[in-house]
């Protein structure tokens, strides 16, 4: 069997204690589901081809260096983090579709992640990113960055205030067009629930056309996209997306070990 | 084994401009980041401070200068989320002409009897899920014969895994992670 497997998280018992927790509970890791995530080597992408590890990966069984991670706290989320309409501000207003981006993170038992880091970062209404490579010829808003960061709270729901990002083109072939997008960082409890992932909008003509979304099997790519809530939108202000986040978790069928 | 009730959110790359998101500050932006390449500043250090080094190589051997890595070790004592070290890092490859990371941390101690060793993870441009390595030092030879991840690699791939360690500017260990070729890295099913 190549299960994973870990006493509980976080303490290091001594071996003493680690035996005697073996036959009580053993917690196994969730795999990487591949029917979901992007396979590395997708040709229409191009570059994955100089990219994409070629052999296959080496099974590992977990230790505490995967079932732990790090952790951050309150104490690095500033007053307008998980305001991009605000947290950028020099003369006005950034301009744009003013948006909100909420949703629960869980594991996928639907448990929810607490107080997990969440960071974003995206174009601005014309499609351009701040970054100094983006070389797309269309304007900057000097009222907004573009990157934020929030922690779930403790039912694992998060927020963010933002502009809805524009398209943009980009030199994959031939009048490509990357879809509205946001960028998502996500941590969860430890490092083997790293995940970093993009929200679409619902219907988005370019999706059809884009590689990146594309690479994600089929039966994957809904959970990419946020959905247009009424109950999210807040009245004469912005409108609202929902997007919620699964990240990897415990199989928690228990079974003996000895 | 039970169904599980919710799919996984399927990964995406982190595309050419996460350097003002993630690592806002390395590349010169003046909002702050969460974490950098420097795992020991502002804080009460024991053990052995070293440099990790390397480069990010694509397949036809050239350095890749849009990527990003994160590093998760232990603490010199082999202890993980201790309130003295944070043990958590991340560098992308854009600030340096030649591509290089560079961390500054101190050398992890054995977790749990495993050889000494640091999690990676690497993300870029062109990745659409990221891979996780390991880095291992070449000085814990001993060790290393012993440790039951290592021995789970092929012989011939395992110098993969192993960075090497110079004294010519302090303590310096070089790991390239090629992601291609004949030496192409050992990415593990973490």
């Amino acid at each position: 069997m190549n299960e994973y497997q870990k006493v509980d998280r976080t303490t290091q018992l001594t071996d003493q204690r680690r035996s005697k927790a073996n036959t009580e509970k053993i917690t196994i890791m969730n795999k990487r589901d591949w029917s979901v995530h992007p396979p590395y080597l997708f040709p229409d992408y191009k570059s994955t081809v100089l990219r994409a590890p070629t052999k296959p990966l080496i099974p590992l069984k977990h230790t505490l260096s995967e079932l732990t991670g790090p952790v951050y706290g309150h104490d690095m989320i500033g007053k307008y983090d998980n305001d991009l309409t605000k947290n950028a501000i020099k003369n006005g207003e950034p301009l744009g579709e003013r948006i909100i981006v909420a949703g629960k993170v869980t594991d996928e038992n639907g448990r929810p992640v607490r107080d997990t880091l969440i960071e974003v970062w995206q174009a601005n209404a014309a499609g351009r990113y701040i970054h100094k490579v983006d070389q797309h010829n269309a304007p900057l808003d000097p009222n907004f960055l573009g990157a934020g960061r929030c922690l779930t709270d403790n039912e694992g729901n998060y927020k963010f205030y933002t502009i809805k990002p524009g398209a943009y083109p980009w030199g994959n072939h031939s009048n490509a067009w990357r879809p509205n997008h946001i960028h998502f960082s996500l941590f969860g409890n430890h490092i083997t629930s790293r995940l970093v992932t993009q929200m679409y909008f619902p219907g988005d003509p370019l999706l059809q056309y884009d590689p990146v979304f594309l690479g994600v099997p089929e039966k994957g790519r809904k959970l990419l996209i946020s959905e247009f809530k009424l109950d999210l939108t807040e009245d004469s202000f912005a409108l609202g997306y929902e997007f919620n986040i699964v990240l990897r978790g415990k199989n928690e069928t228990p079974f003996e070990t000895k | 084994m039970r169904e599980n009730k919710l799919l996984q959110t399927p990964s995406q790359t982190v595309g050419p401009y996460f350097a003002y998101g993630l690592t806002s500050q390395q590349y010169r932006y003046d909002h702050a980041q969460v974490a950098d390449g420097n795992l020991i500043k502002d804080n009460n250090n024991h053990g052995e401070c070293i440099t990790i080094k390397g480069q990010v190589l694509d397949g036809e051997g050239n350095f890749i200068p849009d990527a990003m890595i994160e590093i998760w070790q232990a603490n010199a004592e082999g202890n993980y989320n201790v309130c003295d070290f944070k043990g958590f890092g991340r560098q992308g490859t854009g600030t340096d002409k030649n591509g290089y990371f560079i961390f500054e941390t101190v050398k992890p101690g054995s977790v749990n009897e495993a050889a000494p060793h640091i999690n990676v993870i690497v993300f870029m441009r062109g990745l659409l899920s990221h891979v996780y390595t390991r880095i291992y030092f070449s000085d814990e030879a001993a060790a290393n014969q012993k440790d039951e991840v290592l021995r789970s690699v092929d012989e011939k791939r395992r110098a993969t895994l192993i960075a090497k360690r110079s004294e010519k500017n302090g303590v310096e260990y070089i790991f390239n992670i090629r992601m291609q070729g004949e030496n192409e890295t050992v990415f593990f099913d973490v």
